[in-house]
């Protein structure tokens, strides 16, 4: 096998997280690049929730509609996940839960309830239906209850009933790898490290796995083998990534209000004092921003997370920040809006508010990362802007990025300088914080606090030492010294920082930015199409020799084409074709390929909407 | 260095309306400064918006001027990234009673070395005189066009159920007795409290100078013990908050000043000291550049495959 995918369905809650790293440690030990992804509800337990698991040969960027093996928990991902096997792909799932009519399912909400009902000829079907579409193209049955085995098991290596029933997940990824013929010793390993904290659980978890092996045949087919050693490769998600950047580049301090998808940054780097960060959870985002801008006037660098509602809140301050000329880096986690919308969704909604956000004219950069690699270095290249050009940076990012985990090569932390800043050396006395004598827009700095000096920080328009002022032509002045960083940044980092290009000679160019490019690149792979990833959003790069003369076709995750327009407004042309989607799944190899495909061969619609996901 | 009075005054003049307790509050603030010996670039001075907003403006510490209700994130976020600084952090009654009440709860549960002061004059003065949170119900000053419909907020009794450990009040005429209040909540160790009732002459005619002067006095010249020590046993600790109750809520032909609660708990930045190593010695903003990528690296560490 080059590349496959297993996906594991079942109750939230229910430890599938756990199946799914389980599965995915132990391929990666075998040197298999190995990503995961997870779809989930806004919920704590019992609503349906899934990860894929995807292995190759070779480093992956996207995932597959339809996979090679299904691990269903639970009877809902009988219902949930039909036509979403491969032909000749496998069907793990417990023959007593198919005999449970659709209705049965209490998790399963109306609008599902509907089109499942209709797929399997309406009315109240029994889930043995389901099992048999999964049969009528192709996939393969594997009958294997797996709660009465995970009791067997239990039993048989002297677990008591409740220990054994909490090995369901450790039993789900032994059945899968040992009908793929996968050598035990990886998971062995796997289940060591899990519960590293706990031997004696590792110990009854890898009793259960041997045992498991011992009584599931593998397939005929079976021999999934190892590739090779891991090396130094590492496997974490964009959360992981985003804040070891923003450590790199000097992080000292995050405040943080919990929101969905943006929290597990800060609490990940609560939970390593070896960060060096401090971490402070506050009562709203107000106090956020305002507490991280707080601490970057003090000479500390600063930096939040936040997703849609939050960032909401903070557009205030985000403007204080700009007046101030504060540096202040904020990733932004998008998720399905407007309001609450999608909370564990993904989406690219928030560009056009990102561009805008804050009453008032104010320099501020916008970039948006396409990877969990993009996620570490892009926070740091934030965090040092934000420091160079005394700026907000709006980091984009998103959930898709957020929750899912890779292994990738470690990143090069070494390479990351942070930046110092434009600092002032003499600061005895009153000191010109925002002194006019500026290059690029960027006045000398020194912390609040430093020793000797002193000067004045407001929200209102001020003069150099920063009192207030009304005086129209010192308003010019401060108000032209700032808009002039957006040019010096835009020359800082050169073109190479603001887009990257594939394959440029193609006369079709698809356009995207943020977290379309992984999705993109491997569906043209093979196909005449070229690709443009735009990065850094404002300031907006040159492109216009590079899209010039094309076919331009825009790829984004959200309905009216915020990049779309932006590209217009920027460069004066209107996409070709407009790729979309907004029901909150990521984008698969397949239907991004389906739709390209359909561009060459003039059969696309101008607006075309992506509806594939569960 | 041998610091002078004139040391703490910035060179720009008060535009406050003549008459205002801005004076007395800016000037007592300067002279606690100054008695305190904390030299003016080792202060910072955070305050709102609003006419009490300008007072950083006045004073040679360094002076932060943020957005209306936010004076007291921005001066954690300076006093976290810097603990070495003094943090003197100020707010009016609509500033820091309504628009920015979440803060005040939120600061009164960390238990952060800082100071805040809520300028109290029962009025908005900047966007001419509306009601502040901390304006009776009924009460009708000049400025209102009918009287007012909401209920007072209290922010003796709103900072003792937040956790603040020094809770004070004083008058911005009395800049004697209001230092000394200053110099005790900067020297606290923890989050200290000034409700600084004060006379707006423009638009609250009801609590005038003329009004606060019979009725104002000073609760701890009477005997009144504010200290509630860390060994004090529980009965005793519900006594003194019954008894702070009652002179936290006296109110018409007598009002008290002074301190009114000073407890001992662990600050905030103690707390995280224990969970960060070399905090608050070396902070985010104290510690020398460097070990960035070490850092990161330990971090990367932990998801090594294999």
């Amino acid at each position: 096998m080059e590349d496959f995918t297993w996906r594991v369905g079942g109750p939230q809650g229910g430890g599938i997280e756990t199946a799914a790293t389980l599965f995915a440690q132990a391929l990666a030990r075998g040197g298999w690049w190995v990503s995961a992804r997870r779809e989930y509800h806004s919920n704590i337990m019992g609503r349906h929730s899934y990860l894929d698991v995807r292995a190759a040969r070779r480093p992956t960027r996207a995932f597959y509609e339809r996979v090679d093996l299904l691990a269903a928990l639970d009877a809902e991902t009988l219902a949930r996940h039909l036509g979403e096997v491969k032909p000749g792909g496998v069907l793990i799932y417990d023959p007593d839960a198919a005999r449970l009519p659709l209705s049965k399912l209490a998790m399963l909400d109306g609008a599902a309830y509907k089109r499942i009902s209709a797929a399997l000829g309406g009315g109240d079907p029994p889930l043995e239906k389901a099992v048999e579409r999964y049969q009528e193209v192709g996939v393969r049955l594997v009958p294997l209850a797996l709660e009465p085995l995970a009791r067997e098991v239990g039993e048989a290596v002297g677990a008591d009933a409740i220990t054994a029933k909490k090995t369901l997940n450790t039993v789900a990824v032994a059945a899968s790898l040992a009908l793929l013929g996968y050598p035990l010793e990886f998971l062995d390993a796997a289940l060591t490290a899990q519960f590293a904290a706990k031997p004696g659980v590792a110990e009854l978890n890898r009793k259960v796995a041997a045992e498991v092996y011992r009584r599931v045949e593998p397939l005929a087919d079976a021999g999934l083998e190892p590739v090779g050693p891991a090396g130094e490769r590492i496997y974490l998600n964009g959360s992981h990534a985003s804040a070891m950047g923003k450590v790199a580049a000097g992080l000292g301090f995050m405040s943080y209000y919990p929101i969905t998808p943006a929290t597990d940054e800060p609490f990940y780097l609560e939970a390593h004092p070896e960060s060096g960060v401090v971490v402070v959870q506050v009562e709203d985002e107000l106090a956020a921003v305002n507490m991280a801008i707080g601490a970057s006037m003090a000479g500390a660098r600063a930096a939040l997370t936040t997703s849609g509602p939050g960032f909401a809140l903070m557009t205030e301050a985000l403007g204080f920040a700009g007046i101030t000329e504060t540096p202040l880096v904020v990733s932004l986690y998008q998720r399905g809006g407007p309001s609450t919308g999608l909370p564990t969704r993904t989406e690219q909604g928030d560009l056009r508010f990102a561009l805008g956000a804050g009453h008032g004219d104010y320099p501020r950069a916008v970039l948006a990362s396409a990877s969990v690699a993009d996620n570490f270095y892009d926070a740091a290249l934030a965090m040092n802007i934000s420091q160079r050009f005394q700026l907000p940076v709006i980091h984009l990012t998103d959930k898709y990025l957020a929750s899912t985990t890779r292994v990738v090569e470690p990143f090069d932390a070494g390479a990351i300088e942070p930046d110092p800043g434009v600092v002032a050396a003499d600061t005895e006395g009153v000191f010109p914080r925002f002194s006019l004598d500026a290059e690029g827009g960027v006045s000398p700095r020194i912390p609040v606090g430093t020793p000797g000096a002193g000067y004045w920080i407001t929200s209102d328009e001020h003069d150099e030492i920063g009192h207030i002022t009304e005086d129209p032509e010192l308003r010019e002045a401060m108000m032209e010294k700032r808009a002039t960083k957006l040019e010096a940044l835009k020359e800082w980092l050169g073109p190479q920082e603001m887009y990257r290009v594939y394959n440029p000679e193609a006369g079709t160019l698809v356009l995207g930015w943020g977290s379309t490019e992984g999705v993109a690149l491997e569906a043209i792979e093979g196909l005449d199409l070229g690709y443009l990833q735009v990065r850094f959003l404002l300031p907006f790069p040159d492109i216009e020799e590079i899209i010039a003369g094309k076919r331009l076709v825009v790829l984004e995750y959200n309905q009216s084409g915020q990049f779309a327009n932006l590209l217009a407004q920027e460069t004066g042309r209107k996409p070709d074709h407009l790729i979309v989607k907004y029901n909150g799944r990521p984008m698969t190899i397949e239907e991004v390929r389906e739709a390209l495909a359909a561009v060459l061969a003039g059969e696309a619609p101008e607006y075309l909407v992506l509806r594939g996901g569960v | 260095m041998d610091l002078k009075l004139a040391d703490y005054k910035s060179d720009l003049a008060p535009d406050w309306c003549p008459g205002c307790g801005d004076y007395g509050i800016l000037s007592a603030l300067q002279s606690a400064l100054y008695k305190l010996e904390i030299e003016p670039s080792r202060a910072v001075l955070v305050s709102g918006i609003g006419c009490s907003a300008k007072t950083v403006h006045y004073a040679s510490t360094y002076g932060i001027h943020t957005l209306h209700g936010r004076g007291l994130p921005v001066a954690q976020g300076v006093k976290l990234a810097n603990p070495e600084l003094t943090v003197v952090a100020m707010a009016g009654d609509g500033d820091g009673m309504g628009i920015g009440a979440g803060h005040f709860v939120g600061i009164g549960r960390r238990n952060i070395d800082m100071l805040y002061l809520v300028f109290n004059n029962e009025v908005y003065g900047m966007t001419k005189g509306q009601a502040s949170p901390t304006l009776e119900l009924g009460a009708q000053p000049k400025s209102l066009a009918r009287p007012n419909i909401q209920s007072k907020v209290n922010p003796l009794m709103l900072a003792f159920a937040s956790g603040f450990t020094f809770i004070a009040r004083g008058y911005a005429y009395d800049v004697k007795n209001l230092t000394r209040l200053m110099q005790q909540g900067i020297e606290h160790k923890g989050l200290a409290m000034i409700d600084i009732l004060q006379p707006c002459p423009t638009y609250n005619n009801l609590h005038t100078r003329e009004w606060f002067a019979p009725r104002v006095y000073d609760v701890n010249a009477e005997g009144y013990d504010p200290q509630v020590p860390r060994e004090m046993g529980d009965s005793e600790r519900a006594e003194r908050m019954a008894r702070f109750t009652l002179k936290a809520t006296e109110w018409g032909e007598r009002i008290p000043t002074g301190v009114f609660w000073q407890a001992e708990l662990p600050s905030f930045e103690e707390r995280l000291g224990e969970f960060l190593p070399g905090y608050p010695e070396t902070a985010p903003a104290t510690r020398e550049p460097g070990g960035e990528a070490g850092r990161a690296a330990a971090l990367m560490r932990g998801h090594r495959v294999a």
